[in-house]
C-alpha cells in the first residue's frame, strides 16, 4: 500500500531519520538554552556578554549558512585540532565529522540561541516572592531551583518552547542539503528518479503535519499539567 | 402631532440575553433641548437601553424613529435585524454616543479622530472638518492637546476629546453612556462642567449616569429603571426629591 | 574611480580567494538575494491582507480554506515547497516544448513563487491576530459614528492592525531573508550560491563561508534597524508620554 514505487520503506526510514535528528538537536538545543539564559541573568558581565554575542551571530546568519560552515569546515578544524594532538601527544584520533553530527550540532546551536531567550523571559515571569518565601523556609538555591524555579518557568516557557520545536522540525529539511538522507532527501531523489514530484514531496509535507500535530497534542498535555493551580489556561 | 419631528422617539423596546429578558417594553420620547438621565443599579439595563438607541445591541422589539423617520425592520432566524444597513448609518450619523471607556482611535491624534467620521461619513472637506474640530477643542479646553495619541492624555483629557468627536457630527441627540465612571474622581468635574455646558446651549440628550448631581441639577426628566422597567419617571426635582418607590429611596440613600 | 579598483585590488593582491573576480559573484549573489527577498515580500503582502480579512471572517467558506492554506505553508518546510514547486514545473509533460519554458526554466521564478505563498500565509497569520486584537470599543465607536463595516476596516480596523503587526512583520522579513539562502539548492546563484561556488572553487570553507555570513549579518541588521525606526514612528501613539 504503501510501497510508493519501491520508495515507501526507505522514505520512512528518511522519517526515522529526520525525528532522530530533531529529538537530539532539541535535546542540544535545551541544554544550550539553559546555559544561555543563566549567563543572561547572571552577574558576571563577561558571561552576559558573550552570550549576547552568540544570541546575536545565531540570529543574524541563515541557518543553511551556518551549516555548512560547520560541515565544510568543521572536517578542517576538527582535523587540525587532532593534527596538533598528535603532534604534541602522539595520541592519534579521528573524529569524523558527518552529516548527521554536523545536523545535530548545527540545529542545536542555532535553537540553542533561541531557547536561550524563551528559558530568560519564562525565568523573570516567575513570582519573587514565592523564591524568597523559599529562601525563608531554609531551603539551599539547588532545592529553590528545581523544586519552586523550574516547575513554574515551565508553565510561562512551554508556548515558547512548543514554537521552537515547531521551527526546529521544519529546519531538519536543510541537513538533505549537505546530503544526508532525511526524509526530504530521499523524496527528492525519488521524484528525480520517477518524475513524479507530487507523490513524493506532498508524502512528505504530509509526514511533516503528521508529526507537528502529534507535537501539538503532548504540547497541549504538556501545559495542561504545568498549569495545575492556575485555572484554564487560555 | 407638531411640525418639527422628535429628535428621537422610542416605543416599547424588549431586549433578552438568552433565557434572561433585560429590557420589558421601554420608550422614551426626547424634545429638542431634552436632557434625560437614566439610573439605576447595574444590570437594571440602562445601559442596555442606551445601546439599542443607535442599534449597538438590537432590540428584540419595538420601535425607533430617529427625526421622524422609523427604522425598518425585518426578521430573520437569528432574529430581528434592520431591513436596511444604509438608513442605520445615516441614522447612527444622527445620534452621537460618548462611550464609557471613550474608545479614541488609539492610532490617531485627538484631533484625527475628532475630523474622521465627518470626513469619511458625512463627506465634509479636510478643510472645514478641521476648521470646526479647532473650535470643538477649544470648546472642551483641548487645543493645547490637538496633536497628542489617546495613550499620551490623561482619561479626562481622553473624554472630552472624545465628547467633542461626537459633537463634531453635529448630531440630533447625544448619548452618553456613562461618561463618567472610569474617570478618576478629581477628573469628574471637568468632563462634567464640558456636558452641563452642552446642556445649557440647547442639546438633545440622553445621559446614563451614577452623578446624582448632574441627573437633578442638569436633566429635564430623570428615568430610574429596575429589572428592565421604568420604576419612576419625571421631573428631577419631583423624583429625586421624594422618590415614591422603596427601591429609589434605597437607591438614593446615602452609602456611607 | 580607478584608483580606487586600484587600490582595491592591491589590497586584494595577498590572497588568491577574494579577487575582484569571486567579490563579483558575491555581488550578483547579493543583488540576486534582495530581489527575490523584496519582490517576495510585497507580493506576499499584498496577498495577506485580503486573505486576513478572509481567515477573520464568521463565514465558514472564506474562512476553512485559507486556514487550510496557511496550515499547510506554516506546517511544512520551506524546502519542501521549493522542491515541490521546482520539480513540478519542471516535469510537467510537454513544459519543455512550451513558450512558458524560457520563463520557468530559471530557478528565480519557482524559487520566487514558493517564497512568495510561503511569506503570504505567515504574514495572513500575522495579521490575522493583529485584526482579532483591535479593541472592540474602538470597532464600537467606529459603527456609533455611522461607519459602514467596509469603511471601519478601512479606516479603523486595517491601519491599527498594521501597526501591531509591525513588530511580528519585521521578524518575518529577517525570516525571510535567511529563508532565501535555500534558493541556492536549486542552483538559483544567491548570496550562499556564490559562496557555495567559491567553496566548491577554491576549497576554503571558512573564507567562504564567513565572508557571506558577514554579509547576512550586515543585512539582518539593517532590515532590524529600519523596522525599529518605523516602530519608533508608526507606534509612538501607543506609548505614554512619560
Amino acid at each position: 500500500m504503501l510501497d510508493l514505487q519501491g520508495y515507501g520503506p526507505r522514505l520512512l526510514e528518511g522519517a526515522g531519520v529526520t525525528l532522530a535528528l530533531a529529538v537530539l538537536s532539541l535535546i542540544l538545543a535545551l541544554v544550550l538554552g539553559l546555559v544561555t539564559a543563566s549567563a543572561k541573568m547572571s552577574h558576571s558581565t563577561v558571561a552576559h556578554r558573550l552570550a549576547t554575542l552568540y544570541t546575536t551571530l545565531i540570529r543574524g546568519v541563515p541557518d543553511l549558512v551556518l551549516m555548512m560552515l560547520l560541515f565544510f569546515g568543521g572536517q578542517i578544524g576538527v582535523n587540525a585540532l587532532t593534527d596538533s594532538l598528535y603532534d604534541a601527544t602522539g595520541i592519534d584520533i579521528f573524529i569524523n565529522i558527518n552529516e548527521f553530527v554536523a545536523g545535530v550540532v548545527t540545529i542545536g546551536l542555532i535553537f540553542g540561541a533561541y531557547m536561550g531567550e524563551t528559558f530568560r523571559g519564562a525565568f523573570m515571569a516567575v513570582d519573587n516572592g514565592q523564591i524568597e518565601a523559599g529562601k525563608a523556609y531554609g531551603m539551599t538555591p539547588r532545592l529553590v531551583f528545581w523544586r519552586i524555579r523550574f516547575p513554574q518557568m515551565m508553565r510561562h516557557a512551554l508556548p515558547g518552547l512548543s514554537n521552537n520545536w515547531m521551527v526546529l522540525l521544519k529546519t531538519t529539511a536543510l541537513v538533505s542539503v549537505i546530503g544526508l538522507a532525511d526524509m526530504v532527501r530521499i523524496a527528492a531523489e525519488a521524484s528525480k528518479a520517477t518524475r513524479e514530484p507530487f507523490t513524493f514531496m506532498l508524502v512528505v509535507a504530509a509526514l511533516y503535519l503528521m508529526i507537528a500535530s502529534v507535537s501539538e497534542w503532548i504540547f497541549a498535555r504538556l501545559q495542561k499539567r504545568y498549569s495545575i493551580g492556575y485555572g484554564e489556561d487560555d | 402631532m407638531a411640525d418639527t419631528p422628535l429628535p428621537l422617539e422610542v416605543n416599547n423596546i424588549t431586549k433578552r440575553f438568552g433565557d434572561t429578558e433585560v429590557l420589558k417594553g421601554l420608550s422614551l420620547k426626547a424634545h429638542k433641548g431634552d436632557v434625560i438621565t437614566l439610573i439605576g443599579a447595574s444590570g437594571s439595563g440602562k445601559s442596555t437601553f442606551l445601546r439599542c438607541m443607535n442599534l449597538l445591541e438590537q432590540p428584540d422589539d419595538g420601535e425607533l424613529i430617529v427625526h421622524g423617520e422609523p427604522v425598518r425592520f425585518k426578521s430573520t432566524a437569528r432574529g430581528r435585524e434592520p431591513a436596511d444597513w444604509k438608513q442605520v448609518v445615516r441614522m447612527r450619523a444622527k445620534l452621537s454616543m460618548v462611550f464609557q471607556g471613550f474608545n479614541l482611535w488609539a492610532h490617531m491624534t485627538v484631533l484625527e479622530n475628532i475630523i474622521e467620521a465627518p470626513i469619511h461619513v458625512l463627506g465634509k472637506s479636510r478643510k472645514e472638518a478641521t476648521e470646526h474640530a479647532g473650535a470643538l477643542l477649544e470648546r472642551v479646553g483641548l487645543s493645547h492637546r490637538a496633536d497628542a495619541y489617546p495613550a499620551q492624555i490623561s482619561g479626562g483629557q481622553q473624554q472630552r476629546g472624545a465628547i467633542a468627536r461626537a459633537l463634531a457630527m453635529d448630531p440630533e441627540v447625544m448619548l452618553f453612556d456613562e461618561p463618567t465612571s472610569a474617570l478618576d474622581p478629581e477628573l469628574v468635574g471637568d468632563v462634567l462642567k464640558v456636558m452641563h455646558g452642552l446642556a445649557d446651549e440647547g442639546r438633545t440628550m440622553v445621559v446614563v449616569t451614577h452623578e446624582m448631581g448632574f441627573a437633578r441639577d442638569v436633566s429635564s426628566q430623570v428615568m430610574y429603571l429596575h429589572e428592565g422597567q421604568v420604576e419612576e419617571a419625571g421631573d428631577p426635582a419631583e423624583v429625586l426629591k421624594n422618590p415614591q418607590s422603596a427601591r429609589l429611596k434605597q437607591f438614593l440613600a446615602p452609602k456611607y | 574611480m580607478q584608483a580606487l579598483l586600484d587600490w582595491l585590488d592591491g589590497l586584494l593582491a595577498d590572497n588568491s580567494i577574494f579577487t575582484l573576480q569571486t567579490l563579483s559573484y558575491y555581488g550578483d549573489g547579493l543583488v540576486t538575494t534582495v530581489q527575490l527577498v523584496f519582490l517576495s515580500l510585497i507580493i506576499g503582502l499584498v496577498m495577506a491582507v485580503p486573505l486576513a480579512i478572509g481567515r477573520s471572517s464568521r463565514r465558514g467558506v472564506i474562512k476553512w480554506p485559507i486556514f487550510l492554506y496557511t496550515y499547510v505553508f506554516r506546517g511544512t518546510p520551506l524546502l519542501v515547497q521549493l522542491y515541490l514547486i521546482y520539480y513540478g514545473v519542471v516535469f510537467v509533460e510537454g513544459i519543455q516544448e512550451s513558450w512558458l519554458w524560457p520563463i520557468v526554466k530559471e530557478p528565480f521564478v519557482p524559487a520566487l513563487v514558493a517564497f512568495t505563498l510561503n511569506t503570504a500565509a505567515y504574514t495572513t497569520e500575522i495579521f490575522r491576530g493583529a485584526i482579532k486584537a483591535t479593541p472592540k470599543g474602538e470597532i464600537e465607536a467606529a459603527r456609533a459614528y455611522g461607519m459602514s463595516p467596509m469603511l471601519a476596516l478601512r479606516r479603523i480596523v486595517i491601519p491599527s492592525a498594521f501597526r501591531r503587526a509591525l513588530p511580528a512583520y519585521g521578524n518575518e522579513v529577517i525570516f525571510m531573508l535567511h529563508a532565501s539562502a535555500i534558493a541556492s539548492v536549486v542552483t538559483l546563484m544567491d548570496l550562499t550560491g556564490a559562496a557555495r561556488f567559491i567553496y566548491a572553487r577554491f576549497y576554503a570553507p571558512f573564507d567562504a563561508f564567513l565572508f557571506v555570513a558577514a554579509i547576512y549579518l550586515c543585512l539582518t541588521f539593517t532590515v532590524l534597524y529600519f523596522f525599529r525606526f518605523l516602530e519608533k514612528r508608526l507606534m509612538a501613539h501607543l506609548k505614554p508620554l512619560n
